[in-house]
């Protein structure tokens, strides 16, 4: 199957007859054992594909792990000017009881040039602007802030250096998103359910 | 070199059975006779001493594997009676964590060697580029082993570097659970990562058998980095054994003397305090640093102030390894004979301690203490931010310019015809005629 030139349009038109085809070694074209070789190999590749799969999903997250997945917690733990961190899915959530100081100076940067907009309200539930929830896990690369270090009077990460306010938004370092709020809602006034 | 011919002649009968049916004997025969070029020197017997280091860590990880529990619960606490409980235990798991180290200093001297002798150029590429594929896997192996006693550096390391997973934008989160097998650093990802560390090495074997198999066919380079012409063979090369396996017998000895340092002096000086302190996922060490041999990389990740573009940048640092046989234009090998070259490599190797310096300190902590500084854009002057930034900079600067910029416009000094040239005046013609002449042989 070499030497054909390649350009030649009476080789590709369709009809030329098979029989030829497969008789003419100088033919370039797919011919029928062409097609067959391309036909067992794609169906060898589907099949590969196929058996792999589970095999990769199985590496998805079981079932248990994702039954783990809500939890309540009782916010008359918190002291005001303190936070609880709390484990949920693995990671660690803070609860955050702010003091009037700190809600007052995350408002007022509410339109402050930030790097993920948001403002302060859209963070917390209304009627419960005292207390913050966010995931206690740094959106650069996963480590936990401290709270009461950095720039912002929020949190600081010491793992590169990242600096969230009080409202847990980003404002300097390498972090590109504020801390995450998760999903959680009031079941009553005191105890919200988290996930 | 490749169509060296086999000199094996079997003696026994049991041996002449044996050639006829499975030619182990001739193979490995074949493989001490080899030609060797007579001028290799130290800086060819890593080689051999990565060879060995393979062997320690599996030896070494195959007894400990015996006796290690890969569960969050129970990991730090086994890792600790291998340590104050199994027969040797302590020894075994020391050789295994300085081990690793041991390899890494080896690899980095090997691929240095590569670097200034021009090894990989053609006709090496493949050599070249299997030897990277394995310097990527000895990272993702010692990574993986790092997170097993499950330390607080265990889990933090793991945390943060798989994370730089979900840097990459929309299909980064999915990969990212898919990884870890649920939303967190737990169990599972544990349990995935002793799989992995157990199946990994073997792989790195069989890319040493591909690495080998090129290296045989291809040739083995020589500080001279010129090819051995065929009618020079009998002249300028030797056979491997016993030659060579002197040669790198002795360096292995020497090698093993400072990995017994390591283990039996200052088992821990390599590693980090906190990974005595079993994982909290609650609370991260104030400073976070991976181990030595990662840290040129963790700088170049930390130099740029973009996520997602700082892991490319990390990834590019060894992805450009890869393209380097087609980014080098130069037409000389050994940079013996590339002065200008010579220079800009000297302040490669320099610039790859500085980032290695910069990865494990703080990035806002000033590189000259009391020295006066200004902000510049994100970070004041003299830190270690912009050092490190600078330092990245001659990194790429040296592959993807320097490399293609001066094999175009340097004048390289005269290249010998053969390797015996510069040493021996006649190059090594005169030998036998001149025998008579040497006062010190005795007849
Ligand atoms: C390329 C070869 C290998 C490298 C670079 C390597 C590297 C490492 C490293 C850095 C650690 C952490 C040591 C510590 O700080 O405690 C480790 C732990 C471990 N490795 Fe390996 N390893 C290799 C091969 C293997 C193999 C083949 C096995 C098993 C068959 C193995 C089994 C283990 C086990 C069970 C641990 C946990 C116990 C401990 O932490 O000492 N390793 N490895
Ligand atoms: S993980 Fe927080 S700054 Fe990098």
């Amino acid at each position: 199957m070499n030497g054909a030139p390649q350009g030649d349009a009476a080789n590709r038109s369709g009809d030329e007859s098979v029989a030829a085809d497969q008789g003419d070694p100088n033919n370039k074209d797919p011919n029928r054992r062409d097609f067959i070789h391309i036909a067992a190999g794609a169906a060898a590749v589907g099949a590969g594909a196929m058996a792999a799969w589970p095999l990769v999903n199985s590496m998805n997250p079981a079932a248990d792990t994702l039954a783990l997945s809500t939890i309540e917690f009782d916010l008359t733990k918190v002291q005001q000017g303190q936070q609880v961190v709390i484990k949920w899915q693995g990671k660690p959530v803070f609860v955050r009881y702010r003091t009037p100081a700190e809600i007052e100076r995350a408002r007022a940067d509410d339109h402050a040039g930030l790097k993920d907009p948001a403002t302060d309200a859209d963070r917390v539930k209304p009627g419960h602007q005292q207390y913050l929830v966010v995931l206690g896990s740094c959106t650069h690369l996963g480590c936990v802030p401290t709270f009461g270090a950095g720039d912002f009077g929020g949190w600081f990460c010491p793992c590169h250096g990242s600096h969230y306010d009080t409202s847990g938004r980003i404002r300097k370092g390498p972090a590109p998103k504020n801390l995450v709020v998760p999903t959680y809602d009031y079941v009553s006034d005191t105890r919200v359910k988290i996930g | 070199m490749s169509d060296h011919e086999s000199t094996y002649v079997p003696k026994t009968g049991i041996e002449k059975w044996l050639d006829s049916r499975l030619p182990i004997v001739r193979f490995g025969a074949d493989y001490m006779s080899l030609p060797t070029p007579k001028n290799l020197n130290y800086w060819w017997t890593f080689g051999g001493i990565l060879a060995l280091c393979l062997v320690v860590q599996i030896a070494t990880g195959i007894i400990l594997a015996m006796h290690y529990v890969p569960n969050t619960e129970l990991a730090f606490a086994s890792v600790e009676r291998i340590m104050r409980d199994v027969n040797g235990g302590d020894i075994i798991r020391y050789t295994h964590a300085n081990g690793a180290s041991m390899f890494f200093i080896a690899v980095y001297l090997h691929m240095l060697r590569g670097l200034y002798y021009g090894s990989y150029k053609a006709p090496r590429e493949m050599i070249w580029i299997v030897g990277c594929v394995i310097f990527f896997l000895m990272i993702a192996t010692a990574f993986l082993g790092y997170v097993l006693p499950w330390g607080q550096m265990s889990f933090w390391g793991a945390e943060v570097i798989t994370n730089l997973i979900g840097a990459i934008p929309l299909v980064g989160e999915p990969i990212l659970i898919w990884l870890r097998g649920g939303p967190a650093i737990d169990n599972a990802t544990l349990n995935r990562f002793f799989s992995l560390h157990y199946l990994l090495p073997f792989v790195i074997a069989g890319c040493v058998v591909l690495h080998l198999w090129a290296l045989h066919h291809a040739g083995q380079n020589n500080p001279v980095g010129i090819l051995i012409p065929k009618d020079r063979t009998a002249k300028d090369t030797v056979p491997f054994h016993p030659y060579f396996t002197v040669k790198d017998g002795f360096a292995i000895v020497l090698f093993l003397i400072l990995f017994a340092i390591f283990v039996f002096f200052m088992p821990n000086a390599l590693g980090h305090a906190d990974n005595y302190i079993p994982a909290n996922p609650l609370q991260t060490p104030a400073h976070i640093v991976p181990e030595w041999y990662m840290l040129p990389f963790y700088a170049i990740l930390r130099a740029i102030p973009d996520k997602f573009l700082g892991v490319v940048a990390m990834f590019s640092a060894i992805g450009v390894l890869f393209i380097l046989p087609w980014l080098d234009t130069s037409k000389v090998r050994s940079m013996r004979y590339r002065p200008a070259m010579r220079t800009f490599f000297v302040i490669f190797v320099l610039v790859g301690i500085g980032l290695g310096w910069c990865g494990a300190q703080l990035p806002d902590s000033p590189v000259v203490p009391g020295m006066p500084s200004f902000q510049l854009a994100d970070g004041m002057l003299n830190s270690y931010l912009w050092l490190n930034r600078l330092l990245t900079f001659y990194y790429f600067l040296f592959f993807i310019v320097l490399m293609p910029l001066v094999g175009l416009r340097e004048t390289p000094r005269p290249i010998p015809a053969t390797i015996s040239e510069p040493v021996l005046p006649g190059g090594g013609d005169a030998m036998t005629s001149a025998a008579p002449a040497s006062p010190e042989k005795k007849g």
